[in-house]
């Protein structure tokens, strides 16, 4: 299983879990669950620097080496707030890897799609490589996709809310219809989510809060690990086709006294 | 002058620049990247880039985010 790998703006990745640094207890168990994650890929936000407390520590000292930033556009409202939010990040991660947001509903934290493929054209000329999270909409994906977008990352549930995955037939049809990859992001409340997403046919999945807010979140980023690993090798592996009746695993023959 | 800096009105020497104002503020972490009126400054532009009353700074770092 080494050899399955995927692939962004020119990274190769082994693992198939991005996750989020929000929401930790504190910065050692961030640490230590970023690790136990085996992610290759962490989400960060950008927030005005809070000048009463300059030298503060810094999240990046919490961050082990050798991953790869994924700064987020979280909160915008607006695609000129979401594109001028990626040059900053740019400019502080010297990367042009973005998770795209443009949020339309603040109860819900659902995508303002149509603010989301506006912003996402600019970041492309720009040079970005966009990964824009997204409703579970299909016709919304493929235009993401004829934008330039490197991925899209269609959402299992609203953001945080442990909701799982609700629409995997959405899902399924996302990822037939765009050649681009498709990451599932946000919803995932325990490990059985993330291997259902996977077993479907994402390429990852990206969380944040279910290993966070975990009462365990070391042990929970583990199970993550496994869950998205688990239902990446039962993908490959093809799944039996479900039957109404039963089909005996046993032979019906030779039974005794008969 | 007054400036807006991360949206509060700030009193800061004269025509200071971005490398000054940082100073000024006490900010040594290299992980910050600055905005003026909406425009990022690089780094490299840092000591050139002077400052006008009623310019609107933004000084942002990263967090924690999902």
């Amino acid at each position: 299983m080494s050899d399955d790998t995927w692939a962004l703006g020119g990274r190769t990745f082994t693992s198939r879990l991005l996750v989020g640094t929000g929401k930790y207890p504190d910065f050692p168990t961030m640490k230590r669950a970023l690790v136990a994650s085996g992610a290759e890929v962490v989400t960060v936000a950008v927030r005005r620097l809070d000048l009463t407390k300059v030298g503060a520590e810094s999240l990046l000292e919490w961050i082990p080496k050798g991953m790869t930033l994924l700064p987020n556009t979280a909160a915008c409202f607006t695609a000129d707030e979401a594109v001028r939010t990626c040059r900053l990040a740019r400019e502080l991660g010297l990367g042009d890897l973005v998770k795209l947001e443009v949020i339309g509903d603040k109860r819900t934290l659902f995508p303002d799609v149509e603010a989301l493929v506006q912003a996402a054209k600019v970041l492309v000329k720009e040079g970005f490589t966009v990964l824009p999270y997204t409703n579970d909409d299909p016709v919304a994906a493929r235009k993401l996709e004829d934008a330039g977008c490197a991925a899209v990352m269609p959402l299992g549930a609203p953001i945080g809310s442990g909701l799982g995955i609700r629409n995997p037939y959405n899902l399924r049809i996302v990822m037939e219809s765009v050649k681009v990859p498709v990451l599932v992001d946000a919803g995932v409340g325990t490990a059985s989510d993330a291997a259902l997403a996977m077993e479907l046919g994402a390429v990852a999945v990206l969380m944040n809060t279910a290993i966070a807010e975990a009462k365990e979140p070391v042990l929970m980023a583990e199970a993550m690990r496994e869950g998205v690993s688990a239902g990446r090798k039962a993908f490959l592996a093809g799944r039996i086709p479900m039957k109404l009746h039963a089909a005996a695993s046993s032979p019906m023959t030779g039974l005794i006294g008969r | 002058m007054q400036l807006k800096l991360n949206g509060e009105v700030r009193d800061v020497p004269d025509g200071v620049t971005v490398a000054g104002l940082l100073a000024h503020l006490g900010v040594k972490a290299p992980r910050v990247a600055v905005e003026v009126n909406e425009a990022v400054v690089t780094k490299d532009r840092y000591d050139a880039h002077a400052l006008q009353a009623d310019d609107a700074v933004e000084i942002v770092a990263f967090v924690g985010g999902g």
